[in-house]
C-alpha cells in the first residue's frame, strides 16, 4: 500500500526548511482548507449527478443526457445557475439566524468530511476519539436545520424543523449504538487504528452476526440522519413544499442541497470505515496471493468504491419506498430500532468477551 | 451573432429571423448582447438548468407530468428538478386557466421567484383565455398580469410542443446579459418606492 | 305504494309535473317538512341527494333537487322549490338531512344569491367574497369594470354567516368565524404539489394532528355553466372534456346522451360500442394516473413512472383514433366524431394483454410495501352511511362498500350486454379506495376484451339536424365517470341555446368529506386521503 504520509512529510519538511514553523503550519492549513473545500464541491456535484442518473435508471428513463457527454456537465450548469440566483431577503424573518443556518449545516458536514480516512496517511484530522468526534459534529447539523426552520417565519418550515429535530435526535441513538458495537469489537475510537484493525479482515466479517445487525441498523439510522427517503419528512415535498428550506433561494439553498448530498457521502464513508474496512483492501486470511493482488488497487479507490456502493443502496431506498409518517417514524425508532441496537450491543460485548469473533 | 443551443439544431427552429432580429435590435440600441465570455458561461449555466416550479391548474399539468415521465423525459435536458418552493425555481410554466380568484396568487408566486426568472404561458387558456375567454371570471391571457417570455399554444400542448417552448426559452436566455443587464438593486428600490409600507425594514 | 300518492298525502300543497322522472313542485314553506319525510319515511326513503340545481326562471328563483332512493331500485324524483323574491330570496336548507347539500347549497348561493335558512356556513363557494352580483342570474351585469381582475388577496376570508330561523319563523343573520381565535391554521394551496391542482385547504392543527379542515374552492372556477347558456348545443360539448380531463370521454358521453334523450335520437349500435370502449379506456388511463399520483404523494416516486408508462399506451390509442392525447373531443351528438383507426383493435388487444402482469408489478412495487400499507390502511375512514349521505359515488364510495355503479344500476350504451363485476371493498379507508381503482382496471380490461372483437359494422353517427334544437323541457342524464356518477341537467326553452346547463360532478362531493375524513389524522394523512379520494380540481370548480 502506498503511504501518502511520505508526500505530506516531504511537503512539511520542505516548508519548514525555508520558513519559521508557524508560517509553515499556516500555509499547510490554507492548502488543506482549499483541498477540502474543492473535494467537497466536486464530490457533492458528483453525487447530484449520481443520484439523478440512478433515479432515472430506476424509473426507465435516461436522466441528464444533453449537457456535456452523457449529461456530465449538467451539474456544473446547475452550479453556475445557483451561484447567480438572487438571494431573497424576507420580511419578518430573523435575518441573522436565517443567514447563519446554511453555514452551520455546511460547516458541520465539511468538518465531518475532514475526518474520513481516504487512504493510508491520507487523513486530515486524526484524534484518538475520532469516531466520537464525528458523531458529535454530526449533531451540530440538526441545529442548522432547526434554525433554518424557525428563522424563516413560515409554518411549513417550522413543522419541517420540528420534525427534523425529533427525527435526527431519535435516530442518532441507534446510529451511535450501532457504531458502539463496532467500537467494542475494535477497542479503539481512533480512525486510523480502526482501519488498521481491519487489516486481517473487515469488521463486518470479524464481528459476524452482531456486526451484520449493527450494519443494518446503521444504514437505516443513517438514512434517517441524512433526511433521505423514506425518512425525508423534514423536507417532505408533497406535504411541506420544501420543508425547512422552503424560504431559501440562491446559494443558501445551494448549501442545503450540497450538504444533503455530501452528508450522504459522509454516512456512507463512515459505514465503509466502520464495517467495510475504510481504505483497507479486501483481505482474506491465508490467501496471500489474493491479498497481494488486492493491495495493488489504491486505497482511495477502495474507500470511494465502498462509499459509493452504500450510497447506492441508500439512494435505492429513497426511490423505491413511500414516505413514513412522523408517528410511525418515531415509533419505529423507539419501539424497535433502539431496543434492538441495545440488545445487539450486549450481544457484541458477549462475543468479544468470550472471543467468539474472527 | 447566431444564437445556438445544444438541444436543437438552429435550422430546425421555424423562427430564426425572430431571434436574429431581436439580437440585431438589442445590439443597435446599444445593449450589447452577451458578448463577454463570463456572460456566455453564465447563460450556458442558466439555459441548461431550468428548474420549473410545480404549478398546474388543469389539463396542461397532466401533459407536463407526461413530459417528466419516461417517454418524454425532460431530465435529459436537465429540466426535471421541479421545485415546489418558488424561491428555488427558475421559471413558472402556467399550465391552465387562470381565473380571477387565482390571479393574486399567481402574481405572488411570480414575485416570489428569485431572479433571473422566466414565465412560459402554456396552453390556450394561459395564452389567451382559450375556450373560456368570454367567461365572467377568467383572465384572458396571463400576460395581462405577469410578463411572459414564451407562449406555447395548444389545448393542451403536446409534450413535444412543450419541449419546443423550452428550447425557445433557452435561446432567449442565450441573448440575455447578466452583467449590467438585470439590475436587481434598481428593481428593489423601485419596488420600495411603490410600496413604502414595506420599506421600513430595509 | 305509489310515490306520487304518498307525497300528496304527506303534503297536500304539492303539484306534480310528469316528465322524464316525476317532478314535484312544492311551495317553499312546505319544503323542509316534505324533505324530512322524503328522507325518513320508509315508503319513500330517498336517501341520496343526487343533484342540486339552482335556477333562475326570470319571474322566480329556485332550486331543483334530484333525489334517488337506493332501496327502491334507484328510483329518481325531482323536486322544484321556487321563490319570487329576487332581492332577498330564501329557501330552507336541507344540509342537515343530506350532508352533501352543504356545499351544493353554497354553490347555489354563489351563483344565484339564494340564502339557505339554517345552513351552517353560508359563504360563497367558488367566487371571491368581494364579488359583485350573482353570475348565473339572467339579469347579471357582466360589465368587467364591476369585477376587475383583483390584485390583492381576499379580505375577511375567515368570516362566515348563518341565517337562523327562530321558533316564530323570523330569520336573523348570525355572523361567526370559521376558525377559533387561537387555532394554528396551516394553509395548504392553492399552489401546492399535492392538491392535484389549485385546491386550497386550511387546516387547523394541534401539533401535527388536524382539528378541522376548511375547503376553499374556486381557484379554477371558469364559469362553464354560464358560458354554455350563450352557445349552441354542439358548441358546449367541448367544455366537458376540460372539466374532469381524466374522464373526458365519459363526461362528453353524458352530455351527448342527455341531448340525444331530449331530441329522441337513436344512436347507432357501432357508436354505442365505440363509446363504451372509449369510456373504459379512459377509466384505465384515469386509474393509472390515480395510482401514480397516490404513489407520488406518498413519496414513492418510481411507482408514478411505472403507471405513466402504461398510460402512454392508452394515450396512443386515443391519439390514433381521436387525434389528440388529451381533450379528445370525440363524442358528438348522435354518435362519435370519427371512425376507429385500423390499429385500434390491435392496440387494445396489446393493452389488455399486458395489463395483468403490469398490475402485478404495481402491487409488487407499491401496494405490497409495508410503509404504503401502513400509510393507507385505517386512514380516512368513511362509513357506508356517510358515503350515502355525502353522495360519494364512484371508486371512493365503493371503497366504503356502497354499491352505486351507474353502469349496473341503469345501464346505458353497451353496458347491458357485457359482463363485469362491480368492484366493492369493505375497508372504508384509503386503502380500500385505492384497491377499488386497481381492481377496476381489471374489470375495464374485461369489458374491453368482450367488446374488442365484437364491434358491429354500421354508421358511427345518427342523422342529426344541422341546427340542434331541444324541445322545451328539462332532462337529467347520468353516467359512471372515472371518479363517480357524473350528471348533466339541461333545461331548454325550445331555442338553439340551452336555458340552463348544470354539471353534477362527482369530485365536488368528494371535497365535502375532507373535513370528516381528515379530522383526527395527521397533516401527512391529509395528503394521503386527498390522493385516495382522487379529486380533479377543474371538475370541482367547473
Amino acid at each position: 500500500m502506498f503511504d501518502f504520509s511520505i508526500i505530506t512529510n516531504w511537503f512539511n519538511n520542505l516548508l519548514i526548511g525555508c520558513m519559521p514553523e508557524w508560517a509553515a503550519v499556516l500555509i499547510e492549513c490554507v492548502v488543506i482548507g482549499v483541498l477540502v473545500l474543492l473535494t467537497y464541491t466536486v464530490l457533492a456535484l458528483f453525487y447530484i449527478l449520481y443520484e439523478r442518473k440512478l433515479c432515472a435508471w430506476f424509473q426507465c428513463r435516461l436522466g441528464p443526457m444533453r449537457v456535456g457527454p452523457w449529461g456530465l456537465l449538467q451539474v456544473f450548469a446547475d452550479m453556475f445557475k445557483i451561484l447567480i440566483k438572487e438571494l431573497i431577503s424576507l420580511k419578518g424573518t430573523d435575518k441573522f439566524l436565517f443567514k447563519l443556518a446554511p453555514y452551520i449545516i455546511i460547516t458541520s458536514s465539511v468538518v465531518m468530511l475532514a475526518c474520513l480516512p481516504w487512504g493510508r496517511g491520507l487523513q486530515i484530522i486524526d484524534y484518538n476519539i475520532g469516531i466520537f468526534f464525528v458523531l458529535a459534529v454530526s449533531s451540530v447539523g440538526v441545529l442548522g436545520i432547526l434554525l433554518a426552520g424557525w428563522s424563516s417565519n413560515n409554518k411549513y418550515t417550522l413543522i419541517g424543523a420540528m420534525r427534523s429535530g425529533a427525527q435526527m435526535i431519535s435516530y442518532e441513538l441507534s446510529l451511535g449504538l450501532a457504531l458502539m458495537s463496532i467500537i467494542v469489537l475494535a477497542g479503539t475510537m481512533n480512525i486510523n487504528d480502526l482501519v488498521w484493525a481491519q487489516d486481517k479482515c473487515w469488521f463486518i466479517f470479524q464481528g459476524h452476526i452482531p456486526a451484520i445487525i449493527a450494519f443494518i441498523i446503521y444504514v437505516i439510522a443513517a438514512t434517517a440522519e441524512t433526511n433521505r427517503g423514506p425518512f425525508d419528512l423534514p423536507e417532505a415535498e408533497h406535504e411541506l413544499t420544501a420543508g425547512y428550506h422552503t424560504e431559501y433561494s440562491g446559494i443558501h439553498f445551494g448549501f442545503f442541497y450540497l450538504a444533503e448530498y455530501l452528508n450522504l457521502f459522509i454516512v456512507s464513508g463512515i459505514a465503509s470505515l466502520m464495517f467495510l474496512g475504510g481504505w483497507m483492501p479486501l483481505h482474506i486470511p491465508g490467501w496471500d496471493g489474493f491479498n497481494a493482488v488486492m493491495n495493488w488497487i489504491p486505497g482511495i479507490v477502495w474507500f470511494l468504491a465502498k462509499a459509493f456502493f452504500i450510497s447506492y443502496v441508500i439512494i435505492w431506498f429513497k426511490w423505491t419506498f413511500p414516505r413514513v409518517r412522523i408517528d410511525q417514524l418515531l415509533a419505529f425508532e423507539w419501539k424497535y430500532m433502539m431496543p434492538f441496537a441495545l440488545a445487539n450491543l450486549v450481544l457484541m460485548a458477549v462475543c468479544v468477551a468470550f472471543g467468539l469473533t474472527f | 451573432m447566431a444564437v445556438n443551443i445544444k438541444s436543437m439544431k438552429r435550422e430546425d427552429f421555424k423562427d430564426n429571423e425572430y431571434i436574429d432580429a431581436l439580437v440585431e435590435e438589442l445590439n443597435a440600441t446599444g445593449a450589447n448582447v452577451a458578448v463577454g465570455k463570463l456572460d456566455q458561461l453564465i447563460n450556458w449555466g442558466i439555459s441548461n438548468s431550468l428548474w420549473p416550479l410545480c404549478f398546474g391548474t388543469s389539463c396542461c399539468a397532466i401533459e407536463f407530468m407526461c413530459l417528466g415521465a419516461a417517454r418524454y423525459d425532460m431530465a435529459r435536458f436537465g429540466f426535471e428538478v421541479a421545485r415546489n418552493s418558488p424561491r428555488q425555481a427558475d421559471y413558472i410554466m402556467v399550465q391552465g386557466t387562470i381565473v380571477h380568484k387565482m390571479a393574486p396568487a399567481l402574481v405572488r408566486l411570480y414575485e416570489q421567484l428569485a431572479e433571473p426568472k422566466y414565465v412560459i404561458a402554456c396552453g390556450g387558456c394561459a395564452v389567451s383565455g382559450g375556450p373560456f375567454k368570454k367567461s365572467y371570471c377568467v383572465v384572458d391571457g396571463v400576460d395581462k398580469i405577469i410578463p411572459v417570455d414564451v407562449y406555447i399554444p395548444g389545448c393542451p400542448p403536446r409534450p413535444e410542443a412543450m419541449f419546443y417552448g423550452l428550447m425557445q426559452l433557452q435561446r432567449k436566455i442565450k441573448v440575455q446579459k447578466f452583467f449590467g443587464g438585470v439590475n436587481r438593486q434598481q428593481k428593489i428600490q423601485d419596488f420600495f418606492r411603490q410600496h413604502p409600507e414595506d420599506a421600513g425594514e430595509y | 305504494m305509489n310515490v306520487k300518492e304518498t307525497i300528496s298525502r304527506i303534503c297536500p300543497s304539492v303539484s306534480f309535473e310528469e316528465g322524464e322522472c316525476l317532478l314535484v313542485v312544492v311551495p317553499e314553506t312546505d319544503w323542509y317538512p316534505l324533505a324530512k319525510q322524503l328522507k325518513e319515511n320508509p315508503d319513500l326513503d330517498f336517501d341520496v341527494l343526487s343533484a342540486v340545481v339552482g335556477m333562475d326562471w326570470k319571474d322566480s328563483l329556485g332550486v331543483v333537487y334530484y333525489l334517488t332512493s337506493t332501496s327502491h331500485n334507484w328510483e329518481m324524483i325531482s323536486v322544484k322549490v321556487a321563490v319570487t323574491d329576487r332581492e332577498n330570496p330564501m329557501i330552507h336548507s336541507v344540509s342537515d338531512l343530506w350532508k352533501v347539500a352543504n356545499f351544493q347549497e353554497r354553490e347555489v348561493f354563489d351563483f344565484y344569491g339564494i340564502k339557505f335558512i339554517n345552513h351552517p356556513d353560508m359563504r360563497r363557494m367558488f367566487l371571491r367574497n368581494d364579488w359583485k352580483g350573482f353570475p348565473l342570474r339572467k339579469d347579471y351585469d357582466a360589465n368587467p369594470a364591476l369585477n376587475p381582475i383583483p390584485v390583492d388577496d381576499e379580505k375577511h376570508e375567515d368570516e362566515t354567516v348563518k341565517y337562523v330561523e327562530d321558533a316564530d319563523g323570523n330569520v336573523k343573520e348570525v355572523r361567526g368565524k370559521v376558525f377559533e381565535e387561537n387555532d394554528y391554521v396551516v394553509n395548504i394551496g392553492p399552489q401546492h404539489p399535492s392538491t392535484h391542482g389549485v385546491m386550497r385547504f386550511r387546516a387547523s392543527l394541534d401539533g401535527e394532528v388536524i382539528k378541522k379542515v376548511d375547503v376553499v374552492s374556486g381557484y379554477i372556477h371558469r364559469g362553464i355553466e354560464k358560458l354554455c347558456e350563450s352557445l349552441g348545443y354542439p358548441q358546449i360539448l367541448h367544455f366537458t372534456d376540460r372539466m374532469d380531463y381524466m374522464s373526458a370521454h365519459q363526461n362528453r358521453h353524458c352530455l351527448c346522451m342527455c341531448i340525444e334523450k331530449a331530441m329522441g335520437i337513436v344512436v347507432p349500435e357501432r357508436a354505442q360500442v365505440i363509446r363504451t370502449m372509449m369510456d373504459e379506456l379512459m377509466r384505465i388511463s384515469s386509474h393509472l394516473l390515480s395510482f401514480g399520483c397516490t404513489a407520488m404523494d406518498l413519496g414513492a416516486t418510481t411507482a408514478f413512472f411505472y403507471g405513466f408508462r402504461e398510460r402512454e399506451m392508452v394515450l396512443d390509442i386515443f391519439e390514433k383514433t381521436c387525434g389528440a392525447r388529451m381533450s379528445m373531443n370525440y363524442n358528438v351528438i348522435g354518435g362519435v366524431m370519427a371512425d376507429l383507426h385500423p390499429d385500434f383493435v390491435k392496440d387494445v388487444k396489446a393493452l389488455i394483454e399486458i395489463m395483468p402482469e403490469r398490475l402485478k408489478e404495481y402491487h409488487t412495487v407499491f401496494t405490497g410495501n409495508i410503509i404504503a400499507q401502513n400509510r393507507l390502511k385505517g386512514v380516512g375512514m368513511l362509513s357506508k352511511e356517510d358515503a350515502i349521505n355525502y353522495d360519494i359515488t364512484g371508486p371512493s364510495g365503493r371503497g366504503s362498500n356502497w354499491s352505486n355503479d351507474c353502469r349496473k344500476k341503469h345501464p346505458y350504451a353497451a353496458y347491458d350486454r357485457v359482463e363485469f363485476d362491480e368492484v366493492l371493498e369493505t375497508g372504508c379507508d384509503s386503502f380500500a379506495r385505492y384497491m377499488v381503482r386497481m381492481r377496476e382496471i381489471e374489470q375495464s380490461c374485461r369489458i374491453l376484451a368482450q367488446l374488442v372483437d365484437n364491434i358491429p359494422e354500421g354508421d358511427i353517427r345518427a342523422q342529426v339536424p344541422k341546427v340542434v334544437k331541444l324541445p322545451a323541457g328539462h332532462w337529467y342524464a347520468q353516467v359512471e365517470a372515472s371518479r363517480g356518477t357524473f350528471g348533466v341537467y339541461i333545461e331548454s326553452d325550445g331555442s338553439k341555446n340551452p336555458y340552463r346547463v348544470h354539471f353534477q360532478s362527482p369530485c365536488f362531493n368528494l371535497i365535502g368529506v375532507m373535513d370528516l375524513t381528515c379530522t383526527g389524522h395527521m397533516i401527512a394523512d391529509l395528503i394521503t386521503i386527498g390522493a385516495a379520494l382522487d379529486f380533479v380540481i377543474p371538475d370541482i370548480d367547473r
